[in-house]
């Protein structure tokens, strides 16, 4: 393989690698200067109650995908598999306990503190529970405080399961936070923090939606994990957010002006060949090389639903300063992964439809229940009821054995060859008939 | 002057050539074993469909005398075993040259060497009539052997009979000796080789005994009408045989396909994925199909085509290549038997015995299992066959089950057993009404298709190749 070249960053990238290495740095002083540290998970998170008590938040999974983007999850799932972990366990879990195991040292090579409080925030995904159980273990003595989140079995969030939540963070979460933190819940500050969240999400999702044009000025999958990092992580309801969300958004829009092309390591794409929807988390070991297939062959996510784990802001979604505990709950009910079937392949129809996609992907994860259950369906229905082109590859979050680079590439060029030949021929037709 | 197409599909096993005209008709097949060297692969299979399509183009001229003339067919057709017959003795010659040149550079000191290259010699002279006859007699030109197995099956047997200490030796010799002979292409002279077979014909039909009762072959009543008339048959033909020795064969647009694609030397915008063309070309041939299992060497792809051909989902195996061609071959290893055997051998079972098909190398571990717990071979295979189309039964309902007409392509779709489980079970899940498609070309589909898509020269328009003018919709 060619030697990459230079990365070429957008300034708000910087921006956020910066506010990446402070909260990094805060975390590996968080003993020295006192703060206390929670760990809990991206979707369904409470991060501006967490920061409301001015504690740090560590998640993870986002440590984990750090680490597989780093290379050093082959390593950490050896480790945890050493230890009695199944090869068929969440490689998330693997890769996160294996870094524990090797010092928990985080992605700026800094160590990470253990957790005052373990926060179980969000129960949509029942490897996050077991997940716990282990952190538990690994951290014995730390409280633990678990929110249930009821899945939205019948496609809607209820009055009763918002006041099920409500009673929980009354009952449950905020006093084992209060106990960990030492402080006493305060409600202004975190109605403060939610016009944060809001504004951040408001910008986020004009970011998201500048996919709608053709050609799209962003790709919303390979580079929307980027855009998507600080509002589903440490900053939702930050200033640094909403600073960040506001540069991102003006880049957006100069790029719209000037008529440019989504951004990629490998350069600007320059033609927009095919405009993609695309179910699934994307591979993060081979990250870079798995992006660099669809810019090899001008192919371009303009919607996807990973962007949407942490939050489905675009179908209207916001915090609400004024009821704070009411809107975290339908917030983490509110995630994607919380969605039911029908909810998830009605919004996927949406997206293809709205944002002109030639074809629908899924990108289906070996160690990821959440994601991989019901995608068959959910390929068959986007099929039928929009009538483009659909493909499926497999491969996994973090770990590197489940990613045959000549496996997924003979297949995407077959999809990219698929799609390009509906093209001409459907063109021909057109013309004959 | 005609216009010609090839498509190549270079797959895992088997390489396949072949040469359409612009009506889309097949008018050369060339098949080939896969090897190290693709390009190798490629140009032989590439020429061998060009031979043949000269043969076709014979065909199609003297189609009107040939139905007159049964003798006229049983010529031009004995003339075609013949001439592989010829190409296959220049081979021999490239591979007793390597078995030689091993001999001397394996073997240290000067006694072994003679002793080896004396042993060499006489399984050669042992082999060689026996080869010929077969070809002369029994249409093996036909029946699509590649020349490693149809050496390798007489010199096994002939090193069998020598004393076992000569067993690992004369092995050694042929192992290294094999793959250097077949990586090396050898350019024929079409109109030398085809006059060297009409004279090997002419011994043919002068030794031919006068009565059908005291003749060891196999008799019928076209060979009947060539003896004492074969001069005649030879001189009328032969101005024909002239003309399309000479005949230069233009081929316009090429497709390349198959796992090996990347590897082949054509354009890039020559090369096209395997699904796209196995559809194309099952569609083709069968155009109301909409669903298509393709089982190849290492991989089972089960596609979705709609009106045009055009494939809307495709499904592959991933991660493991169990229940694909190769899983048969590694079976047959097991059990000492050749491939071909496998299928007619599975079609005698009496019972179904269950066998995980998770894991080839498992699968022979469960075969000895199961010979020991005293089940019959032909039961074991017979589960073994079910045990594969049970895997791309779950591809064919992963890719949104069958619609309408059935094809059923690659390699496997030539084994008898594939074909009696695959119907059973795509009509025990999706209704007795299903028709299913077997083509005796089945192997061919994908080059079938990659030369349907030269022929149209839709070309693999990616940006990494060449920009589109095509409209966008």
């Amino acid at each position: 393989m060619a030697q990459p070249k230079e990365v070429i960053k957008e300034k708000s990238m910087v921006l956020q690698k910066e506010m990446l290495a402070k909260q990094f740095h805060d975390l590996s002083t968080a003993k020295e200067s006192g703060k206390k540290v929670v760990y809990t998970f991206v979707p369904g998170n409470l991060t501006e109650l967490i920061l409301s008590f001015d504690m740090l938040p560590v998640y993870p999974e986002i440590n984990a995908l750090q680490s597989g983007m780093r290379k050093k999850s082959a390593s950490y799932i050896k480790d945890a598999e050493k230890m009695g972990f199944s090869e068929d366990v969440c490689t998330y879990v693997k890769c996160d306990i294996g870094m524990m195991l090797n010092g928990n040292i985080g992605p700026t090579g800094e160590k990470l503190p253990d957790p005052d409080l373990l926060l179980l925030s969000y129960t949509g995904c029942f490897t996050f529970m077991k997940w716990f159980e282990n952190l538990e273990r690994l951290y014995p003595g730390v409280p633990v405080a678990m929110l249930h989140t009821p899945y939205q079995e019948d496609g809607q969030i209820t009055d009763d399961q918002v006041q099920y939540m409500v009673k929980q963070l009354k009952e449950e979460v905020i006093p084992k936070m209060e106990q960990v933190s030492g402080k006493k819940y305060n409600h202004d500050r975190l109605s403060k923090m939610m016009e944060n969240s809001a504004r951040s999400e408001d910008l986020l999702v004009n970011v998201l939606e500048s996919a709608k044009r053709v050609p799209t000025p962003i790709d919303a999958y390979f580079a929307g994990v980027y855009y998507i990092g600080p509002i589903f992580t440490a900053f939702r309801g930050t200033e640094e957010a909403v600073e960040y969300y506001s540069e991102l958004w003006n880049e957006v829009q100069q790029r719209i002006q000037l008529g440019l092309g989504p951004i990629t390591p490998e350069g600007e794409l320059k033609e927009e060949k095919f405009r993609l929807v695309m179910e699934g988390p994307p591979n993060w070991t081979n990250f870079r090389e798995f992006w660099k297939i669809f810019y090899d062959m001008g192919a371009v996510i303009v919607a996807s639903s990973y962007t949407k784990v942490g939050g489905v802001y675009d179908l209207g979604f916001r915090h609400e300063p004024d009821k704070p505990l009411e809107s975290l709950s339908k917030y983490c009910m509110g995630c994607y992964t919380n969605m039911n079937l029908p909810q998830r392949v009605g919004m996927l129809e949406q997206y293809v439809k709205e944002y002109k996609a030639d074809g629908f992907l899924i990108n289906s994860i070996k160690s990821c229940n959440s994601f991989s259950a019901g995608q068959l369906m959910i390929m068959r229905e986007i099929e039928q009821r929009t009538g483009v082109p659909v493909g499926f590859i497999e491969s996994d979050l973090v770990d590197p054995r489940y990613f045959s680079y000549a496996n997924i590439k003979n297949r995407l060029e077959s999809y990219f060859q698929m799609l390009e030949q509906r093209k001409i021929i459907l063109a021909q037709e057109g013309t004959t008939v | 002057m005609s216009k010609y197409y090839l498509g190549v599909d270079l797959g895992s096993t088997t390489s396949k050539a072949v040469i359409i005209n612009e009506k889309d008709e097949i008018i050369g097949r060339g098949i080939t074993n896969t090897r190290a060297n693709y390009a190798v692969a490629a140009d032989i299979t590439k020429d061998e469909a060009i031979y043949n399509a000269r043969f076709s183009v014979l065909k199609k001229k003297l189609e009107a005398e040939m139905q007159a003339k049964p003798e006229y067919r049983k010529y031009i057709n004995d003339l075609e075993n013949v001439f592989q017959y010829e190409q296959f003795k220049v081979r021999l010659d490239k591979l007793g040259d390597e078995l030689l040149k091993t001999c001397r550079t394996y073997f240290k000191d000067e006694e072994t060497q003679n002793l080896m290259i004396g042993h060499l010699r006489n399984i050669r002279k042992a082999f060689k009539p026996k080869i010929k006859h077969e070809y002369l007699y029994n249409n093996l030109g036909a029946k699509s052997q590649f020349f490693r197995d149809i050496v390798s099956e007489k010199y096994n047997e002939e090193v069998g009979k020598l004393d076992m200490s000569l067993f690992e030796p004369l092995m050694t010799v042929w192992d290294k000796s094999i793959s250097p002979a077949e990586n090396e292409r050898v350019q024929f002279d079409f109109k030398e080789l085809v006059e060297k077979a009409m004279d090997e014909l002419k011994k043919k039909y002068k030794d031919l005994p006068d009565t059908a009762a005291d003749s060891s072959v196999n008799f019928d009543a076209e060979m009947n009408l060539l003896r004492g008339n074969f001069d005649q048959v030879s001189n009328t033909l032969s101005h024909h045989i002239d003309e399309i020795a000479e005949l230069e064969f233009n081929i316009s647009n090429m497709t390349g396909t198959g796992y090996g694609r990347a590897l082949l030397p054509f354009p890039q915008e020559c090369i096209r994925s395997e699904i796209l063309c196995h559809a194309f070309g099952a569609h083709a041939v069968f155009p109301e199909t909409r669903t298509v299992l393709d089982i190849g060497g290492q991989d089972t792809k089960a596609i979705q085509v709609d009106k045009y051909g055009l494939v809307t989902s495709f499904q592959m195996n991933d991660r493991c290549a169990a229940g694909c061609g190769r899983y048969l071959g590694y079976i047959a290893d097991e059990m000492s038997i050749s491939l071909n055997e496998l299928g007619p051998m599975a079609m005698e079972a009496k019972k179904d015995v269950t066998i995980c098909s998770t894991c080839t190398v498992f699968a022979g571990a469960e075969l000895r299992e199961l010979t020991n717990l005293g089940e019959k071979r032909e039961d074991i295979l017979g589960g073994l066959h079910k045990a594969i189309i049970m895997r791309a039964m779950s591809l064919i309902a992963r890719s949104g089950g069958v619609f309408n007409e059935f094809t059923f392509t690659g390699g496997v779709a030539r084994n008898p057993a594939v074909i009696k489980y695959l119907t059973e079970l795509v009509r025990e899940n999706y209704g007795n009404d299903i028709k299913i498609n077997i083509h005796t070309d089945s192997i061919f589909m994908g080059a079938l298709g990659g030369a349907m898509f030269a022929r149209r020269n839709i070309k693999a328009d990616l940006p990494s190749a060449k920009k589109s003018k095509a409209p966008v919709e």
